[in-house]
């Protein structure tokens, strides 16, 4: 007898969890059946949403591409070590080859005054005014090349003011004084993606939102029956959560189509700009990864803002 | 035990309308009875205390026993799903073909497909518009959406029928075939509240009739069945 019951109530939980499925299933079609078939309306929306989603992923491309560039540049940059003036050629060398043990040291080279003058001599042909100076105007140099890879701003500022606590150290100067402006910008750079995603990413919400809202209200009658003959809020939510999911993933795709498209029209024009600086310069588009977050962010946000606004909305309509 | 108890219920709306006082009587399982009154008396609030649709400000209201103002929200669908509601406007949806109307209360209580169509075409044969499953209910006559109503109202088989002024929009011949379907299913032991003030066709048939006056009950006619 008991047993008889376990099996039945077994098969009739079973059987609740297909309708379940069944349920979800018809709402996924139904919902995006009906933003098929308002097609201009949808159209709109869809490329509102896309426009929202693809700006800070724009920003956050171009800034992957700076870094990238950044990357490469880094390498070239050099620091300018001015030793004391009458420094004996003896200590530079010594302080040379020590630098050269430092960690993250490319290389290091001494150039002397009488080095330097001679170089000035040859690349500016001023041989008559220095040869009339009464005595030689250039401090000696050691030419550091840092290793960059691995480094941001801070470190090669700290790497600057250990440099200048050095004995005989007079000054020092980076010469690509830019690279550290430039992960200044970047850093600022991200930040502004950061927080252009945040603000666009609530007008996502706010458009779906309203969106949803107003299908919400064209939907009143079949609501108030659906509550009538005993349908859970959750039963009442489905369809409209169904609807921002597919609002998101349009809006996501066609995010993801815009950027693409952008990219790869930029792609050509870009490198041959590079490559008059003789770089290797690629131009990175969406990856993988970026682009399923693309469209995952915007299937997420067009659930969210469904959700938020089917919770406002639907506790005002009773039956 | 009654199937439907109010116990001197009481419902006032905010602004001071008094749409129900201290109104006590009970439906007992199995049993047709009628709500009659002019328009206003309280029948409507009656039906949607008992649908949860309002909360009575005082007194209690149960239902197969249970105590309605004790019942969580979340229970709310689960305490309609046992009851088939019938309206006067029909509320059918046009969006949709007959077939997914009558269903409608098949989906949201979890039947798979294979038992929803069967036992949607049962309901719809019951009423006799079987043939029309595939129409949108708005090609229909008013009778037939009517019945497509009451098709809706009985596919998940309740054991309590309510519906509010079922015949109001119909002619004397339609009225009363809609009342003996109303019978048929009462035959087969659920219990029937028909809110109407449609005084000549109650007359005709004899059962149980209670009549609201200013929301308090004014007389009621025991029904005249043979063993009844």
């Amino acid at each position: 007898m008991s047993a008889t019951r376990n099996q039945q109530s077994k098969i009739t939980a079973q059987s609740q969890w297909q309708a379940y499925l069944q349920h979800h299933k018809l709402m996924a079609v139904d919902s995006l059946s009906r933003l098929l078939k308002s097609p201009s309306s949808s159209l709109m929306t869809w490329l509102v949403l896309a426009i929202a989603l693809s700006l800070p992923m724009t920003l956050y491309v171009s800034l992957e591409n700076v870094k990238q560039l950044s990357r490469t540049w880094d390498q070239t940059s050099q620091m300018s070590v001015y030793l004391k003036e009458g420094t004996l050629p003896r200590f530079a060398d010594e302080l040379t080859a020590s630098i050269q043990q430092w960690p993250n040291i490319v290389s290091a080279q001494y150039i002397s005054p009488e080095q330097a003058l001679k170089e000035f001599t040859a690349t500016t042909g001023l041989t008559d005014v220095i040869e009339g100076l009464e005595a030689n105007p250039l401090p000696g140099v050691i030419s550091v090349i840092p290793d960059l890879k691995t480094q941001d701003a801070a470190a090669l500022e700290q790497l600057e003011f250990k440099l200048l606590e050095q004995a005989h150290v007079e000054a020092v100067q980076l010469d690509l004084l830019w690279v550290k402006r430039l992960y200044q910008f970047m850093d600022l750079g991200q930040r502004l993606v950061w927080a252009l995603a945040a603000l666009l990413g609530l007008a996502v919400l706010l458009i779906i939102g309203n969106t949803i809202r107003l299908s919400i209200e064209s939907r009143k009658d079949e609501i108030r029956v659906v509550k009538l003959v005993g349908g859970t809020d959750a039963f009442v939510r489905r369809p409209f959560l169904y609807t921002g999911i597919w609002f998101g993933l349009g809006g996501g795709l066609i995010a993801w189509i815009l950027l693409s498209g952008g990219l790869y029209w930029l792609s050509g024009p870009v490198e041959r700009l590079i490559s008059l600086y003789g770089s290797d310069f690629v131009l990175h588009g969406l990856g993988f990864t970026d682009s399923l977050l693309l469209i995952f962010d915007g299937v997420i946000l067009g659930w969210l803002g469904a959700w938020l606004a089917v919770s406002r909305h639907l506790s005002s309509i009773e039956p | 035990m009654a199937h439907v108890k109010f116990d001197h219920v009481s419902k006032s709306y905010p602004g001071g309308h008094q749409a129900l006082t201290d109104l006590s009587f009970e439906i007992a399982q199995g049993e047709l009875a009628f709500l009659t009154g002019h328009s206003g008396a309280g029948k409507s609030t009656l039906l949607k205390l008992i649908m949860l649709m309002e909360k009575a400000t005082r007194g209690q209201v149960l239902v197969d026993g249970v105590n309605l103002e004790r019942l969580a929200q979340r229970q709310i669908p689960y305490h309609r799903r046992r009851i088939g509601v019938v309206f006067q406007n029909h509320q059918l949806l046009f969006d949709r073909t007959v077939f997914e109307n009558v269903a409608l209360p098949l989906r949201i209580s979890g039947y798979t497909s294979r038992d929803l169509e069967r036992r949607v075409r049962a309901a719809l044969d019951k009423v006799g518009l079987l043939s029309k499953e595939k129409l949108n209910p708005i090609e229909l006559s008013g009778g037939e959406q009517q019945r497509i109503g009451i098709a809706r109202a009985v596919v998940n088989k309740p054991s309590l029928i309510l519906a509010d002024e079922p015949t109001g929009n119909l002619d004397p011949k339609l009225s009363m075939e809609i009342m003996k379907l109303f019978e048929q299913f009462n035959d087969v032991g659920v219990s029937v509240l028909i809110a109407s003030h449609d005084l000549q066709l109650i007359s005709k048939l004899k059962h149980r009739v209670l009549a609201l006056g200013d929301g308090k009950l004014i007389g009621e006619r025991p029904s005249q069945l043979e063993g009844a």
